[in-house]
């Protein structure tokens, strides 16, 4: 199976487009910030799935037949705006909204079929169970739609996730894939020393998933990986780095949540968009 | 459909609450295609083996992980799905409750949450599986219907309701097998619409659960002592019938009587209602205390929280005499 290199093009292209708007949208909050690290780490993803591999778009929000995305990881919400914005269904004037009051660009994502939020989240360790309940009632219905859920590898303290991953490979979904935004960093510090989920990949596949370690940031390994067909439930632990692209933000916890200065700003924009 | 005649309502209540779900739920089938029933390893324990039998394919069992059934649950439901989820009502509504919130109550997906053996049913076991909170907590959450059926024949009433509301509803399902009939024949049950049962002038009796009929038993004894009371099934904790309420703001004395904590439960959601109105009756809140009595049968349990006929009519005798 070749992907086409225009895709591969249009993917990378969208994930810078999507960086540079999570920045300018972080630097735009002001004080409070923004959950910029998490964000960064997950663009590639985002830009993968919303631009290359999902049925999804401003004309199909609302209809049965398109592909299911769950953000389990809420707090990486600003990602799933970006990749939002980039397929036209939320505008570039309502971007600026976020995190405003009055907004329907929460911190955390709040259910609206009308923007392509499928389902509220910000409790981590739930958006699993809905996607296993999501896709049985697809698989139940015959509906060939396909549902995929990212989590983040800190988020996989959280017990409820492996209930989850259970009951998806013991009800065989086959349409359902499970995405780790693996970006080793969790809020107190690494994600080794606060709780060590290093065999994250070996646990999957033991929990029934066909399951793909890779580059998370390669657009063109994960687009391969989303159309690798198989008979069980997927699961990608895509490996990242938290604040992507920013170097004074790469793999430093305390940009799990944080605010730009002007000149931090202006540093992050031309770093992303080289 | 169902019929709510005599061989059945006494079968229901043979089968304790429930076996009325699973009743209920046999019914539904007849004619909702999406129906599903989703248990955390309660199939059997819940009344829904017929139901697995029949309709294999619409009986998921999660296994002994609740956090997962409400979200399984809630992802069906969100896709058309008319899901009832079955678990204790301890586990429902304390072990999952940032679940029940994040999926019922603030995104509104319309689950219908079934709490198994709540009160003090299988109190031999222990107080890790009596529920005496669960209407505390549930109550709080906005969005959810809270209802509390007094005996096997409304248990099958509500569920039947449950299935054609649109909304997330919690139903409280107490009692034992032969727990007293309130009901024995059928009637018109509406959601969020209490029912007078008895009618009298000295005392207002608001009871909930399996107390609907300890409470008509109280009513006798109270009546041998010339006091006459009247006798509420508020089968709805919420929306709370307030109209019901105001109508018995001529007693002398608003009881409330639960098988659920008197902090939170039935006996706070009338205090609240009550609040705002400047001339009322003053309230005697009759259920279990804040404490946990240690594990004992049913019968042994209910005596030691005076939650029987006479233990309740005595106290609103006492409280009557010291006004």
């Amino acid at each position: 199976m070749m992907i086409d290199e225009q895709i591969i093009k249009k993917c990378e292209l969208a994930a810078k487009q999507m960086r540079l708007d999570a920045i300018t949208a972080t630097y735009q909050v002001g004080n409070t910030g923004a959950h910029i690290g998490g964000t960064l780490s997950m663009i590639e993803i985002m830009a993968a799935l919303y631009v290359g591999v999902m049925n999804l778009s401003p004309e199909n929000l609302k209809s049965p037949t398109r592909d299911r995305f769950i953000l389990s990881k809420g707090h990486g919400v600003l990602a799933q705006y970006v990749a939002l914005k980039q397929i036209g269904v939320i505008s570039p004037e309502e971007l600026q909204t976020f995190k405003q009051n009055g907004t329907r660009l929460y911190a955390h994502p709040s259910r609206n079929a009308d923007i392509g939020i499928e389902f509220s989240s910000g409790s981590l360790g739930q958006g699993v169970s809905l996607a296993v309940g999501v896709a049985l009632a697809l698989k139940k219905k015959g509906n060939p739609a396909r549902v995929y859920v990212l989590v983040g590898d800190g988020e996989c303290d959280e017990g409820s996730v492996w209930e989850a991953l259970a009951s998806a490979s013991h009800f065989g979904l086959d349409n359902l894939t499970v995405i780790v935004d693996k970006n080793a960093l969790q809020y107190d510090g690494e994600t080794d020393t606060i709780l060590s989920m290093n065999s994250l990949s070996q646990k999957f596949e033991a929990f029934g998933f066909d399951t793909q370690e890779l580059d998370g940031h390669s657009v063109e390994k994960l687009l391969y990986a989303f159309q690798k067909p198989s008979d069980r439930p997927k699961a990608i632990v895509a490996n990242t780095v938290k604040g992507k692209g920013v170097s004074f933000m790469e793999g430093n916890a305390l940009w799990h949540n944080g605010k730009l200065s002007e000149k931090q700003y202006i540093q992050a924009i031309e770093e992303a968009s080289v | 459909m169902i019929d709510f005649n005599a061989m059945n309502i006494k079968m229901w209540s043979r089968l304790g609450s429930c076996g009325a779900f699973g009743a209920a739920m046999m019914a539904l089938s007849e004619q909702d295609d999406d129906l599903a029933v989703i248990t955390a390893d309660l199939c059997f324990y819940s009344g829904s083996d017929r139901f697995r039998q029949s309709h294999p394919d619409q009986l998921y069992n999660v296994g002994i992980a609740e956090q997962n059934m409400i979200g399984v649950a809630a992802g069906m439901a969100s896709e058309g799905y008319n899901v009832f989820a079955t678990t204790y009502a301890t586990f429902a509504a304390a072990r999952v409750l940032d679940q029940v919130r994040v999926n019922m109550g603030y995104m509104q997906l319309p689950v219908k949450l079934i709490g198994l053996t709540a009160g003090l049913s299988v109190g031999i076991l222990g107080t890790t599986h009596t529920s005496n909170e669960d209407l505390a907590a549930i109550r709080s959450i906005p969005n959810i219907v809270v209802l509390s059926p007094a005996d096997t024949t409304e248990t099958v009433k509500a569920v039947l309701a449950a299935a054609k509301e649109n909304k997330p509803v919690y139903i409280r399902l107490s009692g034992v097998m032969g727990s007293p009939l309130v009901y024995k024949q059928d009637y018109e049950y509406t959601i969020g619409k209490a029912i007078r049962l008895r009618e009298g002038n000295d005392v207002a009796i608001v009871a909930t659960g399996t107390m609907v009929a300890e409470s008509l038993k109280a009513a006798e004894l109270l009546a041998e002592q010339g006091i006459s009371a009247t006798v509420i099934d508020m089968h709805t904790i919420k929306p709370l019938d307030r109209e019901m309420l105001m109508s018995c703001l001529d007693s002398k004395l608003i009881v409330t009587v639960e098988e659920h904590s008197t902090l939170g439960g039935l006996g706070s959601a009338v205090s609240e209602a009550l609040a705002e109105v400047a001339h009322k009756p003053p309230q005697l809140l009759i259920g279990l205390a804040d404490h946990y009595v240690h594990a004992g049968d049913y019968k042994y349990l209910l005596e030691q929280y005076g939650l029987t006929p006479d233990g309740i009519a005595s106290k609103i005798a006492g409280k009557l005499d010291a006004l």
